[in-house]
């Protein structure tokens, strides 16, 4: 545990070194600002006192945001070689795969509570609805994770971080959107099964304040399977 | 902490990288890793240091398997790898600080490590630097700092010396050397005089095989075999000293090499020397003897012998 935490720790001051989190911090808040307040379905055009709209935006912006922060994760330590000297550390595989994973979480997670103020100007607004946005957050985390899994596993394929954004903004595709259309076009079964993989779906029933233990582990399925697969390509060094 | 490697075995696709080698390691012991570029070298160093999986036989540390689950064997591990993969957006300081932190150095002393540290491998006056400020020989000494900032019984050092000055390259040998008299050290390297300089033993590795092993010495002799003098002997008929040279009972051959120059060559009969029958020969025929000279073989020669064809 330590020993993941180091990591994190590591990889969200490099974010701040670098600049790329004020970059992708900046973007984040200015794209869901700007949807949430200004421009097309706002929030004054919905005239509730909810942040429905904020949470349908900010699930859009993480789905595009999230690629850019784990693409460089484990695609730039092998082209440099630097994972050949982290893994020869007193470290597993597994515990830099959940390292990395940690200190990416922990970069989104900074940028929703930059949200916050949002959600107390809601608030004074009207009567806002407090166990909905709760699990509204409860949601854009969940879904974090799963494509901050999904982002892992794309940069621990290639050298190349352009191919690992790419790789993970296809694969986050089918899950946003491809499911849930393939979910519409079928009937019966085959419908009901894209119906449950599709992404969409499971974060609009939380955001709504519906919590169900199928969308839990829907989520964590996809966190799992995406830190598993990602664990088991570093592994791949073993036999090649 | 010994290495024990036992019928080590690692191919890439149908090359065999590293083919069915034996080795020990003792402690205090430098261990010059020696070959051709793609030899197996790095190869074998990434199985030692666990990088990459041991795909037949064993490596044992400090008696315990790397496979062993058991073994955390990285802790008592130093590695520089080739190259020297650096976090270069990091500054020294935290870049070192998180190595120890890795490695299971205690909290508490983390901080005293990281000032032995920059003390020994001279990086005071650029400690406050970013990694990537840094010009090469900077960086091969932070590599090196690293790989030893948890104190570790084996250091694996893989080609330590690239990139430095001459200055730099005497400091780290001899910092290799003291290091070595306490831990168990393998470098490898293809700059031969580094071995010479640094090293108690030499293991020489090609195409995956190993083809010699043992001190410089041992290696000389064994390349050697007979006494070669190289000699000039004035003040004398070039074919009578010739001939007497060639009738002295520990002489197997000799040749003229220069005529105006008077300079011969001889070859000792095996396990004898010549110089004490040629002194006495040149006193008692009143020549002057002005050179006499052992050709030694050179540690070149022998690796040029060994690794070409």
């Amino acid at each position: 545990m330590h020993t993941i935490w180091t990591i994190a720790k590591r990889e969200l001051a490099t974010f701040f070194d670098s600049l790329i989190a004020y970059i992708i911090l900046a973007l984040f808040l200015g794209f869901s600002g700007f949807f949430t307040w200004l421009y097309g379905n706002d929030i004054f055009l919905v005239g509730q006192a909810n942040l429905r709209v904020f949470f349908n935006i900010a699930s859009w912006s993480l789905f595009f945001f999230i690629p850019a922060i784990t693409m460089k994760m484990l695609a730039e330590e092998r082209k440099t070689g630097t994972l050949e000297l982290l893994l020869t550390k007193s470290v597993s595989d597994r515990e830099v795969i959940l390292g990395k994973f940690l200190g990416s979480i922990l970069l989104i997670c900074i940028a929703l509570t930059a949200t916050l103020p949002y959600v107390i100007t809601v608030a004074n607004i009207g009567n806002l609805d407090n166990g909905g946005t709760i699990c509204g957050y409860l949601g854009l985390l969940l879904l974090s994770i799963a494509y901050t899994a999904i982002g892992i596993f794309a940069s621990s394929i290639t050298t190349n971080q352009i191919v690992a954004f790419m790789t993970a903004l296809l694969i986050g595709l089918f899950f946003q959107i491809i499911f849930g259309v393939l979910a519409q076009n079928f009937t019966g079964s085959l419908g009901q099964f894209f119906d449950t993989l599709d992404l969409q779906s499971h974060f609009e029933s939380i955001s709504r304040g519906v919590l169900d233990s199928k969308d839990l582990v829907y989520f964590l399925s996809i966190t799992v399977l995406g830190l598993y697969l990602g664990e088991w390509s570093l592994s791949k060094r073993h036999i090649s | 902490m010994d290495i024990q490697i036992e019928n080590l075995t690692k191919s890439y696709g149908p090359q065999k990288a590293v083919n069915n080698i034996n080795f020990d390691v003792k402690t205090g012991e430098v261990l010059g890793f020696l070959g051709p570029n793609g030899a197996g070298k790095s190869t074998t160093m990434k199985m030692i240091t666990g990088y990459i999986g041991i795909e037949k036989g064993d490596i044992r540390i400090g008696g315990k398997s790397l496979t062993d689950p058991e073994s955390n064997f990285k802790q008592h591990i130093g590695y520089l790898p080739e190259n020297n993969p650096l976090y270069l957006d990091m500054p020294i300081i935290d870049y070192l600080e998180f190595c120890a932190a890795l490695q299971g150095v205690e909290k508490t002393k983390i901080d005293d490590r990281i000032k032995e540290m920059i003390g020994l491998c001279g990086l005071n006056r650029e400690k406050h630097k970013k990694i990537g400020e840094l010009s090469k020989g900077y960086r091969q000494r932070v590599g090196l700092a690293q790989a030893m900032i948890h104190d570790p019984e084996i250091l694996v050092l893989d080609e330590p010396t690239t990139g430095l000055d001459p200055n730099q390259i005497i400091e780290i040998r001899k910092l290799i050397r003291d290091l070595g008299k306490e831990k168990t050290v393998i470098l490898s390297t293809h700059i031969l005089p580094e071995v010479e300089a640094t090293c108690d033993r030499i293991l020489i590795i090609n195409r995956g095989n190993i083809v010699a092993n043992g001190t410089p010495e041992t290696l000389r002799k064994q390349a050697q075999g007979n006494e070669v003098l190289k000699l000039r002997i004035e003040d004398g008929d070039v074919e009578t000293i010739l001939k007497s040279l060639n009738a002295l009972d520990t002489v197997q051959e000799a040749d003229l090499v220069h005529r105006e120059e008077n300079l011969f060559e001889v070859q000792s009969v095996a396990q004898q020397s010549s110089k004490r029958n040629i002194f006495n020969l040149c006193v008692e025929k009143k020549w002057v003897l002005t050179e006499l000279t052992p050709l030694e073989t050179k540690l070149e020669d022998i690796f040029r012998n060994l690794t070409v064809n």
